[in-house]
């Protein structure tokens, strides 16, 4: 590869890389995204490999087999989409493959029983399916498209463009100027305006000379979210642009990447992605002709939710415990090395090469004033389509959940939506109706249902926060003092225990929690806890103990009948806590097939073979074994 | 699959001796050799020049490190809010009955190391087990079970 000098070379090289690419080239994608991966995907991409590396196949042109980042899609993997025959396969898995190769690749036909079908209706391709029709693709163009591995690939698709742009057309302060005009906000959770930070940067470094950092937080601690795991590993190049870019604008020659090491394939594709950038001159000395001087090293974090905290993440860089230190001086004041540093989340990084490519006015127009944009999102939990979406922002939760997810499988509704991780609240179905006065449209988009709107101030108006976007469903078998306990028992295991008020605070909450659940206390603690919750909110020192308490806040706030159910009635009306229940076996479905009572680790359930079993209730220990592995669901949960 | 590790002289030769690398080398050490021993933090220490006591505190801060031996495989059972809704909790105490061992401990013939993960990221497939580097959906204890007798 030769290092590409300037702009006009870069054109040059991609021109020509689209010339050689032959059009009717079949390409066959096959989805390497996170949830196909754990479905096996890769042995389907293997299977393609070999399929056509082996035999003969009498296609004209050898098919061309991809291996993408996530399509999206993930309860319908293992992914593989065809063009340019526009097919869209959805659960195939090794044995399909040979099928697909002959009907589709060779004989130009479609194999109908790959194709997703919904209430009878069958789609052929990607694009007609309700849950990609309404999203709006942005930032995950290229994911699902592009080999991530492959920077050729990547410049075909349009990398590197508004890199090229930004020297030669704009000065550092009219990028500066886009990015503010844009209202893009910080996507990590915080939702603090990008343009604002990096202003305060490039003051402070005016007044203070010396060196200015830049780091992207890939630390995505957030159960139940896996937006910024997907840009790494399917478009990395889309975050190295941007952080480039940004050290144009702010005067930056060293960036870090911070990455979860609980992602091991997002750190091999960065770094992959590193190694090609610096060979075709996108990173290293005079970037494009630009004068820039700017490189990259990857991170890879330890293993503490706290790192996803700003300062706790410099405390990491420089070699220390991860812990987080007042605010204000903010990073963007003296951050590493006592430097102005500015920190912005993977996404963010990922949405500058398109603010700098169409422009801050267009960029402002998505989305809604003040949430601008879009915003990914992970769809997960119980809800049909689970999988990774791109909305605009302000769309409807009500919409979010039931036309892209799906709505809950054999229920009217979902229950609540839990957004933001252990930061954010529980957020009720019946809210659609409460907050009517919050949403914020702009009047060309009023809904015609008043739901609540996706979108930061939204978000917050109802006691949760955007947070860096997983949106966990939950049904009516969840039960929301259980959801609230789990993320207690998290934050209290991740606090790093240097500020009073989260160690002890956390842990005394999940006291009252541990109770609630036996079925213990008196509705004065719901109040006692709530106060506490409070001081939480009031007293810590970062954002990881203010922000703890919200998934009790909330819950109690929407659900108070759900506690009192626990504590007055000793009862959890989910079916979830595990000392309010009782299993029991229902003697007219029981077949007696004895799997139960092989499985019981307490041996509390008997019976005779193929006659109807039954389960000591004063020795069962309610593990749940005999439900799991009960093939005909006799065992119930009362 | 046996390679021979690194030497530790090796490892530390790739940093340059500054305090910023610590977590890298303790990084690199915990993967070759599956955990930190106290000669090793020593050696660490010296070369970027940091008391043990900090490193210390910084191994033991931090959930990817262990200061005492794990097993050959790890099972790391995902704990993510969506894996909970689906039940890794239970899967998670099935597997503790199975292999014999609690959470966050290693079987006596070093085999395999039972452990949790915050969140792989895999929600949709909830709930997921890794194990070592590769991901198994939708899991359950006789799917695992399946996974452990190939390796």
């Amino acid at each position: 590869m030769k290092r590409i000098k300037n702009a006009a070379e870069l054109q040059a090289l991609r021109q020509s890389l689209l010339a050689a690419q032959d059009p009717d080239r079949p390409v066959v994608r096959v989805c390497l995204g996170p949830g196909c991966l754990a479905l096996g995907a890769e042995k389907v991409a293997r299977a393609f490999k070999s399929a056509i590396r082996n035999k003969k196949i009498k296609a004209k042109v050898r098919p061309l087999i991809k291996e993408t980042g996530c399509h999206g899609f993930c309860s319908q993997g293992t992914l593989v989409s065809l063009s340019p025959a526009n097919l869209f396969y959805v659960r195939v898995k090794p044995d399909d493959v040979a099928e697909i190769v002959e009907s589709s690749l060779v004989q130009g036909q479609t194999v109908e029983r790959l194709l997703y079908s919904d209430n009878g209706t069958r789609y052929r391709s990607a694009a007609e399916i309700p849950f990609y029709r309404v999203q709006q693709k942005i930032i995950l163009k290229n994911v699902g498209v592009i080999d991530p591995l492959d920077i050729n690939d990547a410049l075909r698709a349009g990398a590197y463009q508004s890199l090229a742009k930004t020297p030669a057309e704009m000065s550092p302060e009219e990028v500066l100027r886009t990015v503010e005009v844009s209202g893009l906000r910080g996507r990590g959770g915080g939702g603090f305006p990008t343009g604002f930070k990096w202003r305060r940067a490039v003051d402070n470094a005016r007044e203070n000379p010396g060196p200015v950092y830049l780091i992207a937080n890939g630390e995505e601690g957030d159960p139940g979210a896996f937006m910024d795991r997907a840009i790494m590993e399917g478009d990395p190049h889309a975050v190295i642009e941007g952080m480039v870019i940004g050290a144009y604008a702010l005067g930056a020659n060293q960036g870090f990447l911070y990455v979860r090491h609980e992602y091991p394939i997002a750190i091999q594709h960065l770094s992959i992605a590193l190694q090609q950038a610096r060979a075709l001159g996108f990173l290293g000395k005079n970037i494009l002709g630009s004068g820039l001087d700017f490189d990259l090293q990857i991170n890879r974090g330890a293993g503490a939710y706290v790192c996803g905290e700003e300062t706790a993440i410099i405390a990491s860089l420089e070699g220390r415990v991860g812990e987080p230190r007042t605010r204000p001086p903010f990073p963007a004041q003296e951050g590493l090395w006592g430097r102005p540093t500015i920190i912005n989340n993977v996404e963010t990084w990922a949405n500058v090469p398109h603010i700098i490519d169409q422009g801050a006015a267009w960029y402002a127009r998505l989305g809604v004033p003040h949430s601008t944009g879009t915003k990914i999102f992970s769809l997960v939990g119980k809800v049909k389509n689970t999988g990774l979406v791109e909305v605009p922002m302000g769309i409807s939760l009500g919409r979010l959940v039931e036309e892209i997810g799906g709505g809950v499988p054999g229920q009217e509704r979902f229950k609540a939506v839990q957004t933001g991780g252990p930061s954010g609240g529980i957020i009720p179905y019946e809210l659609k109706e409460a907050f009517t006065d919050y949403h914020y449209h702009p009047p060309d988009l009023i809904p015609e249902k008043k739901e609540i709107s996706v979108d930061f101030d939204s978000m917050a108006q109802t006691g949760s926060i955007m947070g860096g976007g997983g949106m966990i469903v939950m049904d009516d078998h969840d039960c929301v003092v259980d959801v609230a306990r789990y993320f207690l028992n998290f934050l209290q295991e991740e606090s790093c225990g240097k500020c009073l008020p989260c160690r002890l605070g956390l842990k005394g909450m999940l006291e009252f929690l541990d109770r609630f659940a036996r079925g213990q206390g008196a509705p004065e603690d719901i109040v006692a806890l709530e106060s506490l919750g409070q001081a939480l909110v009031d007293g810590s020192l970062c954002g990881l103990g203010r922000a703890a308490p919200n998934p009790v806040l909330t819950s109690i706030r929407y659900f108070k009948d759900e506690y009192l159910a626990h504590i007055v009635d000793h009862h959890c009306p989910a079916g979830v806590c595990r000392d309010l229940i009782t299993y029991s076996i229902d003697p007219g479905v029981c077949s007696g097939c004895g799997l139960c009572a092989a499985d019981c680790p307490e041996a509390c359930i008997s019976g005779k073979k193929k006659k109807a079993h039954v389960i000591d209730a004063a020795a069962c220990i309610r593990c749940g074994a005999c439900q799991a592995v009960c093939p005909v669901d006799a065992v119930h949960v009362a | 699959m046996q390679k021979t590790p690194k030497t530790i002289d090796s490892i530390l030769a790739g940093y340059p001796p500054h305090p910023q690398n610590l977590i890298s080398l303790l990084q690199d050490v915990q993967a070759e050799y599956n955990y930190i021993s106290p000669e090793h933090l020593a050696l660490i220490c010296d070369h970027v020049g940091v008391p043990v006591t900090q490193a210390w505190a910084v191994a033991t801060f931090y959930k990817s490190f262990s200061l005492e031996p794990r097993g050959e495989h790890e099972i790391k059972v995902c704990l993510g809010t969506t894996c909970h809704l689906k039940g890794a909790n239970r899967l998670l105490e099935a597997c503790e009955r199975d292999l014999g061992v609690a959470r966050g401990r290693t079987t006596e013939d070093l085999r395999f190391t039972l452990d949790t993960v915050k969140c792989v990221g895999a929600c949709a497939e909830a709930p997921v087990v890794m194990v070592d580097r590769d991901y198994l959906g939708r899991a359950s204890l006789g799917s695992l079970k399946k996974q452990l007798k190939r390796r």
